[in-house]
C-alpha cells in the first residue's frame, strides 16, 4: 500500500482533483497579474528616472487617468472570472452523487478523532478511532462533530476542510478514487497537543473494505495463555476500562478510544507513534511525555502487570 | 561606488567558517559512528531508525533521537561510557544486545518489555548507542 505525502497539490480524489484544478487557475493567473505589475512598476522607474528634469516628459493627466481605469477595470474583471470558477468549483464539489455513499459519522476530541461507521442496525455499527477505512471510487459521507473544542477535519489529498463544531453536525462528501494512505490533521488550533492530532485514511478496493470492516464488527480476540488472562484481568478490574471500551469484555469506558481492534491501528495517540511493542508500553506507563496535556493518566503498573497488558492488548486485531 | 568585503571582512569569515568546522569535528560525528561501528559490528545510523521505529523513546530519554524523551525508564545519555547494563551485566556490545534482545532473560522482574527487535536491528541499535559518549 502506498504511503502518500500529505499534500492538496497530489490529489487522489474526486474533490481534492477540483480543488487542485482550481487552485492551479488561481495560480496561474495571479503569477500572470504579479508578472504585469512588476513589469508596469519596472517600466514606471525607468521612464520616471529618465524624464525627472523634464516636465515635457510627463504624460498627461488624461493618460493616467485611463491607465488607472484600465487598471481597475481588468483587477475587477479577473476578480469575477475567478469568482465565477470558484462558484462553479464549488457547485461541482457539493452536487457530487450522493447516492449509496457510506455514512461514517467523526467526532473530534482533545486530541483524537473519534470514528463511527453507521449503520441501520446497531450491532452491524462500528467504532474506531484515528485510523478510517474507505473503499475507492465510492462516494463517502462524513458527518462531524466535536466533543469538546472547535477542530477541522482535513485530508489535503482528499478535500478541503470541514470544521467541527461542537453541538452541530455538518456533512462533508469525499470520494478517493486512488488507492493509498492519506494522512489527515486537524486543521483547527484546538489547544496544545493540536499538532499531535493526526489521522490516517485507508482507501482500498471494496473487498480490502469489506475484510476490514468485518473484522472490526467482531468482539474482541479471547485471550489464549495466562499471560494474556492476565492481562485481560489488568485491562478490565484495573483503570484502563474506567475510560476505554474492549467490546465483549466489562470495560466499557467512552472517554478515551475504542481499544477492541487497538493492534489493528497503524498508529498510536492520534498519529503521534507508530503502533510499536516499545512505543505501546512507553505510551500506556506515561502518556503525559509522549503527548503532554493529553487526560489519559500516568500509570506506574507493576512490571509483570505492564508486560501482561501489553502481551493483551497486541491480540486485539 | 560598491566595495566587496574588505580583506577583515573576509579574514572574519575564514574564521568563522573554520571555527564552525572545527567544532563539528569536535563533536566528531563520524568519527563516533566510525569507532561505535568498529566495536560492535553494527550500523548506528541504521540503529538510530530502528530505535525510532520499536519506540525505545517511550520510555527512554536518548540523545540525538528528537521523539526519545521519556523517564519512564533510565536516560541512554552516555551510554558508551557506563559499565553495567540493567545493574546486572558489564556494558559490553554482546551483552547489550542481548539486553535489548530480551530483556526479561537477563532480570526477570523488569519493566522492559521484549520489543520484537531482531538480530540485526539489536546489534545496529547497540552501534548507535555506544555513539553516546
Amino acid at each position: 500500500m502506498s504511503h502518500t505525502l500529505q499534500s492538496a497539490l497530489d490529489p487522489a480524489g474526486r474533490q481534492a482533483s477540483l480543488i487542485y484544478h482550481l487552485w492551479l487557475t488561481m495560480f496561474w493567473v495571479t503569477a500572470a497579474v504579479f508578472i504585469v505589475v512588476a513589469a508596469a512598476i519596472a517600466v514606471a522607474v525607468i521612464i520616471g528616472r529618465r524624464g525627472r528634469h523634464d516636465a515635457s516628459q510627463h504624460p498627461s493627466e488624461f493618460t493616467l487617468s485611463t491607465a488607472v481605469v484600465a487598471a481597475v477595470a481588468a483587477t475587477v474583471g479577473i476578480l469575477f472570472v475567478l469568482l465565477a470558477v470558484s462558484v462553479r468549483t464549488q457547485n461541482a464539489i457539493t452536487s457530487f452523487g450522493q447516492a449509496s455513499a457510506i455514512s461514517i459519522s467523526i467526532t473530534g476530541h482533545q486530541w483524537w478523532w473519534e470514528v463511527e461507521y453507521e449503520d441501520a442496525q446497531a450491532s452491524q455499527r462500528v467504532t474506531t478511532a484515528n485510523e478510517i477505512h474507505i473503499p475507492i471510487a465510492r462516494p463517502v459521507v462524513f458527518k462531524v462533530s466535536s466533543h469538546d473544542v472547535i477542530h477541522s477535519f482535513w485530508v489535503p489529498n482528499l478535500h478541503g476542510k470541514r470544521d467541527l463544531v461542537p453541538g452541530i453536525t455538518t456533512a462533508i462528501w469525499l470520494q478517493a478514487d486512488r488507492p493509498g494512505t492519506y494522512r489527515g490533521q486537524c486543521a483547527e488550533f484546538c489547544g496544545r497537543q493540536h499538532a499531535h492530532m493526526g489521522f490516517e485514511v485507508v482507501a482500498e478496493s471494496q473487498a480490502e473494505f469489506d475484510r476490514w470492516l468485518d473484522g472490526q464488527r467482531q468482539t474482541a480476540a479471547q485471550p489464549q495463555n495466562d499471560q494474556e488472562r492476565r492481562g485481560e484481568t489488568v485491562f478490565v478490574t484495573g483503570r484502563c476500562s474506567m475510560c476505554h471500551k474492549v467490546r465483549g469484555t466489562e470495560a466499557y469506558g467512552t472517554v478515551g478510544p475504542d481499544l477492541t481492534h487497538i493492534a489493528s491501528r497503524r498508529t498510536l495517540a492520534a498519529g503521534s507513534i507508530p503502533n510499536a511493542r516499545g512505543h505501546l508500553a512507553g505510551w500506556i506507563v506515561d502518556p503525559q511525555s509522549v503527548k503532554p496535556g493529553n487526560v489519559m493518566p500516568r500509570s506506574p503498573l507493576p512490571p509483570d502487570d505492564l508486560q501482561a497488558l501489553v502481551a493483551y492488548l497486541e491480540i486485539l486485531r | 561606488m560598491m566595495r566587496g568585503p574588505g580583506r577583515a571582512g573576509r579574514a572574519g569569515l575564514v574564521v568563522i567558517w573554520s571555527a564552525i568546522v572545527m567544532t563539528m569535528n569536535a563533536c566528531g560525528g563520524d568519527e563516533r559512528y566510525r569507532a561505535a561501528s568498529e566495536t560492535t559490528g553494527g550500523d548506528p545510523a541504521r540503529g538510530k531508525l530502528a530505535i525510532e521505529r520499536y519506540g525505545c523513546g517511550g520510555c527512554h530519554n536518548i540523545p540525538g533521537i528528537a521523539t526519545a524523551r521519556s523517564h519512564v525508564g533510565p536516560p541512554l545519555t552516555a551510554m558508551a561510557a557506563r559499565m553495567y547494563v540493567a545493574g546486572e551485566i558489564t556494558n559490553t556490545p554482546a551483552n547489550m544486545e542481548s539486553w535489548i534482545l530480551h530483556p526479561r532473560a537477563i532480570e526477570p522482574h523488569t519493566a522492559m518489555p521484549d520489543t520484537g527487535v531482531t538480530d540485526i536491528d539489536a546489534r545496529d541499535i547497540t552501534a548507535y548507542l555506544y555513539t553516546l559518549r
